[in-house]
């Protein structure tokens, strides 16, 4: 590790993770309300309601204003695969690469040439075809979710290749198994899903201050019976489809499911930590250092949620750390070692090979073959590195479950009250329907910290660890930008939210 | 059907796509020469708004362009992406800022509480249109200049400048640098032309119209002085040759000279394409009342031809299409710098879907297209930029 720019991996993550929190500020928003638009426009062609219309246009505003910022930090995201993270690029970009060019060609296109349609076609295009626009905008927006969700999926969970040692890469040797893979669909399910319900929230939130204010009554119970049953379905099906990723977790990155539970000793009926509270930061060089200050435990619970048997084993961080013989699993010690023979097998396979000794190559490769499973363990001596920020991951965890199964909960009262059309008297919802938007951001980002914490130190499990994936340049140029994006990114969403507010409090119903 | 092409078909079939898409963006680049001309066409608050929703409806082609071309590159010439990307970082970081400033400024120029204003907005327009244009065009130089990287037998790649790839365009103790600077400034002048005929088909305000067909030939005679500058180098330069059994690259004299000679159809095409750029320009110049509308189509088809054309030059007729001045082996061929055979076939599939793109986007397109930009318009259109 010492052979390392820890500050440049440091930097570089920053940086990362600075441009993919500010473009999931706003992406969430879009892909949900893309759809709600469509079928406000539909209920609008069917009925032929000009209000309808009138709520199509509103809502497309402020899906306009988060389109334009999503899509300037989209940008970035993508080419710092190439910027910032070369050897990564290199290391999987047979693979990786496909999902993003088919986002391109099959997404981007369908998302940017009929957005031109929805806005600008008003009135020079038949009412069927700006409808058919607008779906087009949803499904294009989504397959694009689609396609980066795909290419993440096979970072936690790599297969469909092998590794090319000639060319000192993994190559795609199964497309289908990549698309299908069950992390990629879960993944792509439950990310789509949490985002609907996020724009839901953000459209019975703006509704439910109109209601507040007693402005345009009408026209925004409407928005806000679409919202409320838009965001109750999809809100289902995120809880659904949460608990299936879970499993996956558990399956193929067990360490990132120990840290999410605060799990450190595994056991059979393991009971699940509800709520919990660290005494203390768990120290990552020695994991028993960990105590709980209080927790609420439902028994049997984690077994079950992990593999759907109440009295099944989990492993916790230190049976993942130092092995347990006794139910199969291998420590990181041995692991380490694994890796660092295959390392040193792929050094002299290509040493042997330059040399035109066929015989040495041959063993070597073989010797690369047989560990290459641990490749990634190679590059570390102590095993307690390969453990991720257990505090981090376990509360974004737990933050997200609770606040999901609260939205479904908003979600029901909302549409309960608004069909009875007493909703306008329920001002502790109404309340509770604003200030849930900002809890939807919360809920995002607390995803997206389990996803991406909870699977360091690597970028490709198993594969290759976070630290040899960075580019070859100076952490110099690195922090330069990220103080230059930090700037930029910040302005604009000072601008857009400005933008966004006033036209949330500054629109009146000209239909009357 | 894919799986019974060669492995280097396959190579050359994608080195085909991302030159297509290559030269699809410099033509839609328009849209970048559009933002620094809307002050010097647009002398009132609304002509300046006519001009800006005229390419408003049109920026997220140029992005989108732009972003499929990064995707397919990372896709079909993954060591190209991790070299270019990761060693000239400032170049490519520019080009990146100058596209997110880009991104928001339509949308929010003229909405009501913006904070930053709408001339803030429109310089940010015109940073991304100077930017963009003349540090892609450097950048596309270099595929003939070459760069100082090493790649070693892990194919990680090492550029060897601090600059981090400034030295391309700043680095005036080379030659080079000149030639990489002269197709920045040919494509950035390129760009205005373009614009300029778009304009032209697209808006219909007499004073914007007769000030953009004022504009043409000074915008005109400098694109083609940078460009041929630009192009005689490079026929007269040695090129990064590659032997197509040891896959030793060496350096040959007349290298891109011989490849158009040895690739008739690639010397048609940029002759073809140089012809139709020039004659769009001079029926704009001299002959609009009769058909300077439709100029933008003759100009830009001939950008794409010519484009396109080049990109082959580069990495056709066994030539190391992203060479390495520092490692002459380190240089990228279309060969060592490709994803598997695999992937490629994969991917070839998918690009069966391209006609399909193209026809949806001409379709939509012309929908919006049938009538220009009026005043009127931008007074009735409730989201106009």
């Amino acid at each position: 590790m010492e052979h390392f720019n820890l500050a440049l991996v440091d930097w570089s993550r920053a940086q990362f993770a600075l441009t993919a929190l500010y473009h999931w500020i706003f992406v969430p928003i879009t892909l949900g309300t893309s759809f709600i638009i469509a079928i406000m426009e539909t209920i609008y062609v069917k009925t032929g309601d000009e209000m309808w219309k009138r709520i199509t246009k509103f809502w497309m505003t402020l899906f306009g204003i988060n389109f334009a910022i999503g899509v300037a930090t989209g940008i970035i995201l993508e080419f710092e695969f190439g910027t910032n993270w070369s050897n990564y690029s290199w290391f999987v970009g047979d693979i990786f690469g496909a999902p993003l060019a088919i986002e391109g060609i099959m997404a981007f296109f369908m998302e940017s040439t009929f957005i031109a349609i929805m806005f600008f076609g008003w009135n020079k295009v038949s009412k069927g075809f700006h409808l058919t626009s607008s779906w087009l905008v949803a499904i294009g927006s989504n397959l694009s979710a689609l396609w980066i969700l795909v290419a993440n999926a096979w970072m936690q969970n790599p297969i469909g290749m092998h590794f090319n040692p000639d060319t000192a890469r993994n190559e795609m040797v199964d497309f289908w198994q990549i698309l299908f893979s069950p992390t990629a669909v879960n993944k792509f399910l439950h990310v789509i899903t949490s985002a609907y319900t996020y724009s839901a929230l953000f459209v019975i939130g703006i509704s439910a201050w109109y209601l507040l204010k007693k402005r345009d009554v009408t026209f925004f119970k409407r928005s806000m019976v679409v919202g409320a049953t838009f965001g109750l379905i999809a809100s289902l099906f995120m809880i659904l489809t949460g608990d299936e990723s879970a499993r996956q977790v558990f399956r193929v990155q067990p360490m990132k499911f120990a840290a999410m539970e605060g799990f450190y000793y595994g056991e059979t009926s393991a009971p699940l930590v509800a709520i919990g509270l660290f005494e203390s930061v768990p120290n990552p060089q020695n994991p028993k250092a960990k105590e709980w200050a209080a927790k609420i435990e439902i028994p049997n619970m984690l077994s079950y949620m992990a593999t759907l048997d109440p009295h099944a084993f989990v492993p916790g961080i230190h049976d993942l750390v130092h092995g347990n013989k006794e139910q199969g699993i291998v420590s990181y010690y041995d692991r380490i070692t694994r890796g660092k023979t295959a390392i040193q097998a792929l050094a002299d396979y290509k040493v042997a090979k330059k040399a035109n000794e066929t015989n040495k190559a041959n063993a070597s490769l073989a010797v690369f073959k047989d560990n290459y499973k641990d490749f990634g363990y190679g590059y570390y001596d102590d095993p307690h590195n390969l453990i991720p920020n257990v505090p981090l991951t376990f509360y974004s965890f737990h933050t997200m479950v609770g606040l999901g199964f609260l939205f479904v909960l908003i979600f029901i009262l909302t549409l309960i009250y608004v069909v009875k059309n007493k909703i306008s008297n329920k001002k502790w919802l109404l309340y509770i329907a604003l200030w849930s938007i900002p809890l939807g951001f919360l809920a995002q980002e607390a995803g997206w910290m389990v996803a991406e914490f909870g699977r360091q130190p690597w970028v490709v499990q198993d594969y290759m660890p976070t630290l040899t994936a960075v580019s070859n340049i100076d952490h110099t140029s690195v922090m330069i930008t990220v103080l230059l994006f930090t700037i930029t990114f910040t302005v604009l969403l000072i601008a857009e939210i400005k933008i966004m507010l006033k036209q949330i409090t500054g629109f009146k119903d000209g239909g009357h | 059907m894919f799986e019974n092409l060669s492995y280097l078909a396959l190579q050359e079939y994608w080195w085909a796509i991302v030159s297509l898409l290559g030269s699809l963006l410099v033509f839609l680049l328009f849209v970048q020469g559009g933002q620094t001309l809307l002050y010097t066409l647009g002398k009132t608050e609304n002509e300046v708004k006519v001009l800006a929703n005229s390419l408003g409806r049109k920026w997220e082609f140029t992005f989108t362009t732009l972003v499929t071309f990064g995707g397919a590159a990372f896709a079909s010439f993954p060591l190209f992406y991790a070299t270019s990307f990761g060693g000239a970082y400032w170049v490519w970081m520019i080009i990146l800022f100058a596209f997110i400033i880009q991104a928001v400024s339509y949308e929010y120029r003229s909405k009501a509480s913006n904070w930053l204003g709408t001339k803030t907005y429109d310089t940010f327009l015109y940073i991304n249109g100077l930017l963009a244009t003349l540090l892609l065009g450097t950048a596309v130089a270099t595929f003939f200049t070459g760069s100082d990287f090493l790649i070693n037998n892990m194919n990680q790649s090492f550029w060897q400048s601090p600059f981090k790839g400034l030295e391309l365009a700043f680095n005036f103790g080379r030659y080079a640098t000149y030639i990489n600077l002269s197709l920045g400034l040919g494509v950035f002048f390129l760009a205005r032309v373009l614009a300029l005929l778009y304009f032209m088909n697209n808006v219909d305000d007499k004073a914007i119209l007769e000030r953009a067909r004022k504009k043409l030939i000074p915008n005109a005679g400098l694109f083609l002085v940078f460009f041929l500058f630009f192009l005689i180098n490079i026929l007269v330069i040695s090129g990064f040759n590659y032997d197509p059994v040891t896959k030793i690259i060496n350096m040959e004299s007349f290298k891109y000279l011989h490849n158009l000679l040895d690739m008739p159809v690639v010397l048609i095409l940029l002759l073809l394409g140089v012809v139709m750029v020039l004659w769009g320009i001079y029926r704009a110049a001299f002959a609009y009342d009769k058909c300077g509308r439709k100029a933008i189509w003759f100009s830009g088809g001939g950008v794409v031809l010519t484009v396109f054309a080049l990109f082959l030059m580069a990495g056709f007729n066994h030539t190391a299409f992203y060479p390495s001045t520092y490692d002459l082996q380190s240089s990228l061929t279309i060969e060592n710098a490709s994803s598997s055979k695999y992937t490629l076939i994969a991917m070839s599939y998918v690009s069966l879907m391209v006609p399909f793109v193209v026809a949806y986007i001409w379709y939509a397109w012309k929908s919006l297209n049938n009538t220009p930009i009026t005043q009127k318009e931008m007074e009735e259109d409730s989201h106009a930029y």
